[in-house]
């Protein structure tokens, strides 16, 4: 028996709190990352929802981007949302930084304001749907030969693995199904 | 009857700007620092809490093209204040799309008996509590996230303190009665026994609970965030102070680093002045922002 992964969620800004709280229902000891010692505990990382902008900032200022860039380069790295906008390649809606560890093209904010934010049941390739939570949803508008997509909606990839790495654009810790998360910890 | 799957796309953008800063902003100007500086969000009002104490009049929702320009502006979040139970003041909002609503008693409350039926919105709605029966009862009508009230424009931390802690400390009181103790605690604190009995068997709001009124440097953040709010609103701390980005970047980190005082000794360094601060017990009670509200 293998011990029990240990996964980080960044913890900079955003929905940590509920990300942790799926990890542990999905059976991972989850830990709140907020430093480099932090990070190295870890077997993998997710990087929660909150405001891309804001987790950007603070990354920087506490010399986070390269070391978590790094940890991208050895361990798998899960981002909803805003952790979606900091794994692609480009951003667009405006043009930001990223950490750039997907070959994915995302627009930040496309379906709108909040109140175009929605639920929607989408169906899976591996079968069965989910209750798909997007808020202030950002669009993936391309993907690279190596990305596998897992799920769409209304055509959009909203959910996609490349080698190591996984992000969705809507929200599963928002709900109490745990599929996407034990995708991830089978990864580790 | 409360738990909706409009009431998860409400309460769910809140969890998104957890452990983050929402800064009250009166221009375009103010908006881009504040995003500059890590906001996670920007309040958009005509004036903050301080010069609203100071100017009197009555105080309303901000212009449309302020707010619009905004919007079109930062990528962040953009809320915005409606007076209290004025709710077409509300859908003028909705309509501009807005992401949050804020029924603010910081605004001249527009009925002074009902609060807006916040369920009808589709946007989601804010609103200020100083005790757990004023915060359920914003629940009941809908609001998605309760922010304790403090004293807005005052600089002073002491009100948000004391509301934080009556919250949390009946939260804790409720989870050690029984059934029967629950119907009559619904009566004593005015709200809806589906919502207390909920807060006994979970010991915690049904919405996120941030912290406003009064939080003027980075250890102000964290000493709410400490006693349990899950992020903080600013208002006049920022731009009345001598230096707003540094400031407003020093709150940020605050928020981020609650729990670690070498990160809050890093951010408290090298801060212009703070705002001019009230002693909130020498206000006359007319001029208290936060007993608006019912």
């Amino acid at each position: 028996m293998n011990r029990q992964k240990t996964v980080g969620v960044l913890a900079l800004q955003g929905d940590f709190e509920k990300h942790r709280k799926a990890l542990e229902r999905a059976g991972a000891r989850a830990l709140e990352v907020r430093t480099k010692d932090q990070l190295a505990q870890c077997d993998g990382l997710i990087i929660p929802g909150g405001e891309s902008t804001t987790m950007l900032k603070l990354l920087d200022l506490e010399g986070l981007t390269g070391a978590v860039r790094e940890f991208g380069a050895a361990k798998p790295i899960y981002g909803t949302c805003a952790g979606a906008i900091l794994l692609a390649h480009q951003v667009t809606n405006p043009p930001q930084a990223s950490l750039d560890l997907m070959d994915i093209s995302v627009e930040r904010n496309a379906y709108g304001r909040q109140i175009d934010s929605r639920i929607a049941k989408v169906p899976v390739k591996d079968g069965g749907e989910f209750e798909a939570v997007f808020i202030r949803a950002p669009i993936i508008r391309k993907v690279g030969e190596g990305v596998n997509v897992l799920a769409s909606y209304a055509g959009d990839p909203v959910w996609v693995e490349e080698g190591r790495h996984m992000v969705t654009t809507f929200h599963p810790e928002l709900t109490d199904d745990d599929r996407v998360h034990r995708k991830f910890i089978a990864k580790l | 009857m409360y738990f909706t799957e409009d009431f998860k796309l409400k309460t769910g953008l809140a969890e998104m700007l957890k452990g983050g800063v929402i800064m009250d902003v009166t221009n375009v100007e103010q908006a881009k620092i504040a995003e500059k500086a890590g906001a996670c969000a920007v309040m958009a009002l005509e004036r903050v809490p301080s010069d609203i104490r100071k100017e009197g009049g009555v105080a309303r929702m901000a212009s449309i093209r302020i707010i619009r320009e905004i919007e079109e502006t930062v990528s962040i979040p953009v809320m915005a204040k409606a007076r209290i139970g004025h709710f077409m003041e509300a859908r003028v909002l909705e309509a501009l799309g807005v992401d949050y609503i804020d029924e603010s008693e910081v605004l001249t409350p527009a009925d002074e008996e009902h609060h807006i039926n916040k369920r009808d919105f589709k946007v989601p709605f804010v609103c200020g509590a100083r005790n757990l029966g004023e915060a359920l009862r914003r629940i009941a009508e809908g609001a998605a996230m309760i922010r304790t009230k403090g004293e807005a424009g005052s600089g002073n931390i002491v009100e948000a303190v004391r509301h934080i802690r009556t919250i949390v400390k009946e939260m804790k009181h409720l989870t050690i009665l029984g059934k029967e103790e629950l119907v009559h605690e619904s009566k004593n604190l005015g709200a809806p026994l589906e919502l207390v009995e909920w807060v006994a068997a979970n010991g915690k709001l049904p919405v996120p609970n941030f912290s406003a009124g009064g939080i003027a440097t980075p250890a102000d953040a964290a000493l709410v965030m400490q006693l349990g709010a899950q992020a903080v609103f600013v208002g006049s701390g920022i731009f009345k102070s001598e230096d707003p980005e540094t400031r407003a970047r020093a709150i940020v980190k605050a928020a981020t680093y609650y729990n670690d005082p070498v990160k809050l000794l890093e951010a408290s360094e090298e801060l212009g002045e703070a705002m001019r601060g009230i002693d909130v017990a020498k206000l006359p009670q007319e001029e208290l922002l936060q007993t608006r509200g019912w």
